[in-house]
């Protein structure tokens, strides 16, 4: 019987990277309209696993991936996956802010351009101006489309990159670490942003910030040495985690 | 007096002690090991600016030699001559027995076979076309008498210029006593004028130095730079494409970035000798031609615009690619619609740089006889040709005092289009190269 909240699932999912195993055996779901933290010190496998939920870990080459990783029940590494409509429908924002070096409407236009998601340039208009609406940044950059994205200040660009990911309708969404080349400011108003995006979307974050992953995520998976030590609601895991690792972690004992 | 100094030394025990010089009391072992570093320094900077300074000399002097030498052939003597057209000589096409009866007619003083030789010798026999210019562009003249100004000859021109003097005994120099005395009276007649020498730059090559022009051998260079271009770019940029975002990396790509390396570094004159042993003896094309050339210098300038292109395209952020790549993108629209571009900057550079070092090449083309005399300007890629630096090695070859000058500003022609072209690539780099 398929779990309907249930949005990915991976089972049993181990990687590594040429003679280097990355993940082992790593059992995980990811609820629907619900933020994931994936917390866990660096080097635990945290990128690698979220690299897998878009198979981003394909270009490269010494990469060998082993289990299964479900998609609304759909195992994505199936050979009749084609990943470009996998990744149209996983979206990602990355760690640094990576805007192309193009107008700010071109950045978001690109996805449904490609895709094909718009037939003239009305719609595409919309739902540009759609995107930068939910990513909290139309009202900031209505009157300056055409100027390059790469102009914008960081927390911006970022929000730009989340419009971009967006913009081709998307059912999850991964962040690495989106925050962590922020300041304060603009980290509280992509906290905010993800608060909201997730009555849309599904969303999977990775975060170094233990305040951060309390206040954005329903659930926490605490990853170290690439297995998932605990997982489970994020309220349980910061005030009665099962494990003493955890909660060392949590509080900042190690890591 | 004495007490402004005064006042000066009370000032200064006032001011706050300097926490960074070393204190009066410090070991001498300190202050040496200090000195000694400060000295090190000065030293540095003292070589570093010394070989800036040689260098802008060495660049100066060498400037200046060429310019000096080259500029009087930007100008051209003129002599007045008053020319009768007459109707015969017309018909029968023979100009330049009307430009021999004009002179004979003007100075009348020289006599015998030898006296009227050197007579003939003031106007450059290139004036017989301004006559026939001037007949087929108004037929009415034909059969009058009119005045016109000639281009002088070289060895006319030489001596306005000043090139040559006539200190030196009679018989050690070209221009003779009478020829002198005859261009005083045509300068006592304000008969003799300095203009711009226009057919330096409308001729073709000459074995008459006062004719001989760079039109041809600047038509050679164009020709030749655009089949380069042609082939290299769209060899070398699609070889660098390929080799930086699609092929594997395994011991075969790197035997070829290695090989691609070592190509960059070989002399240019075997390049030379792989076209004349391939396009020439086996192919059997065109001798001397500017496709020959173009595909010489390709060869040549391939290495060159692989490797600028590959490292254009790896100083594309890895995070561009995923940030496509994670749209949904594939590999293809990936490297086209954004690598390349965001790369392009730093290829046309590299590119450019690559077209000005084909530009002052020689040695190759020296193997497939691009330094042949071409009179004729070429009109097409398969005229036989020269290109800017051969017909310069042309010239310095040639034993006439009038191709010294032309020798000069030939170079200088060539040092301003490579300027051109370098600072096309430095304003391409600066202006469009994004900043990652």
């Amino acid at each position: 019987m398929k779990d309907k909240n249930i949005r990915m699932q991976t089972k049993g999912l181990n990687v590594s990277y040429g003679d280097k195993q990355a993940l082992f055996d790593v059992d995980l779901e990811i609820r629907k309209n619900k933020v994931t933290a994936l917390i866990g010190p660096s080097g635990c496998g945290k990128s690698t696993f979220l690299r897998c939920l878009n198979r981003m870990n394909d270009v490269v080459d010494s990469c060998k991936i082993d289990g299964d990783v479900l998609l609304d029940g759909f195992n994505i590494y199936k050979k009749k996956v084609d990943v470009v409509l996998l990744r149209q429908k996983i979206g990602m924002v990355f760690q640094k802010p990576n805007p192309f070096p193009k107008s700010i409407f071109e950045n978001v236009a690109y996805g449904p351009k490609i895709h094909g998601l718009t037939s003239n340039k009305e719609q595409l208009d919309e739902l540009v101006e759609k995107s930068l609406n939910r990513a909290g940044l139309w009202g900031e950059v209505k009157d300056r489309l055409e100027d390059p994205g790469t102009s914008l200040s960081g927390g911006q660009q970022q929000r730009l990159c989340i419009a971009r990911a967006i913009a081709v309708t998307p059912e999850v969404i991964l962040m690495d670490e989106p925050c962590s080349a922020l300041d304060p400011i603009a980290t509280k108003i992509i906290e905010d942003l993800i608060n909201d995006l997730k009555k849309k979307f599904t969303i999977v974050i990775i975060t170094h910030s233990m305040q951060q992953a309390a206040r954005v995520s329903d659930y926490t998976a605490f990853f170290h040495l690439g297995k998932i030590i605990e997982s489970g609601t994020t309220k349980q895991m910061f005030s009665e985690p099962k494990l003493k690792r955890t909660q060392d972690y949590i509080a900042g004992k190690f890591g | 007096m004495i007490k402004r100094t005064a006042k000066i030394a009370v000032k200064r025990a006032k001011k706050k002690k300097n926490p960074f010089k070393l204190k009066l009391g410090s070991s001498k072992k300190k202050q040496v090991h200090l000195a000694k570093r400060h000295a090190r320094e000065r030293r540095f900077r003292v070589f570093g600016f010394s070989a800036i300074a040689a260098s802008m000399i060495f660049l100066l002097v060498f400037f200046a030699s060429i310019i000096a030498d080259g500029y009087t052939a930007f100008s051209q003597a003129q002599l007045r001559i008053v020319v009768t057209f007459e109707q015969s000589l017309v018909e029968t096409g023979n100009y330049r027995k009307i430009l021999q009866n004009s002179l004979k007619q003007q100075f009348p003083e020289a006599e015998g076979r030898k006296q009227r030789f050197m007579l003939y010798k003031l106007v450059s026999k290139g004036g017989t076309n301004n006559l026939r210019d001037m007949v087929s562009k108004n037929p009415q003249i034909i059969g009058t008498t009119d005045q016109v100004w000639l281009p002088a000859s070289s060895l006319i021109d030489m001596y306005i210029k000043g090139k040559t003097s006539n200190e030196v005994d009679e018989s050690k120099r070209k221009i003779k006593n009478l020829q002198i005395k005859w261009l005083e009276e045509l300068q006592a007649d304000n008969s003799v004028r300095s203009v711009f020498n226009t057919s330096f730059f409308t001729n073709g090559d000459s074995r008459a130095p006062e004719q001989a022009g760079i039109l041809g051998s600047i038509m050679g260079s164009i020709f030749s730079i655009v089949v380069c271009m042609l082939i290299s770019m769209s060899i070398g940029i699609g070889a660098a494409v390929y080799l930086e975002e699609f092929a594997p990396k395994n011991k075969l790509t790197d035997l070829i970035e290695v090989n691609i390396n070592n190509l960059a570094a070989v002399p240019s004159i075997i390049f030379g000798l792989l076209a004349l042993a391939i396009y020439l003896n086996f192919f059997g094309m065109p001798r001397s031609s500017s496709l020959v050339g173009g595909f010489a210098l390709s060869m040549l300038v391939l290495p060159t615009i692989v490797i600028a292109s590959r490292n254009a395209l790896a100083a594309v952020p890895p995070s561009i690619r995923f940030a496509a790549t994670a749209l949904g993108a594939t590999k293809v629209q990936v490297t086209l619609h954004h690598t390349i571009p965001y790369a392009l900057p730093g290829i046309l550079t590299g590119t450019i740089l690559g077209i000005a070092r084909a530009l002052g090449e020689t040695a190759p083309l020296l193997m497939i006889g691009m330094v042949a005399f071409v009179a004729d300007v070429p009109t097409g890629i398969l005229d036989p040709a020269t290109s800017l630096p051969t017909q310069i090695y042309l010239w310095a070859d040639s034993p006439e005092l009038g191709f010294v000058e032309k020798t000069s500003a030939c170079i200088i022609i060539l040092l301003l289009i490579l300027g051109v072209v370098n600072g096309t690539a430095a304003y391409i780099r600066k202006k469009f190269q994004y900043d990652w």
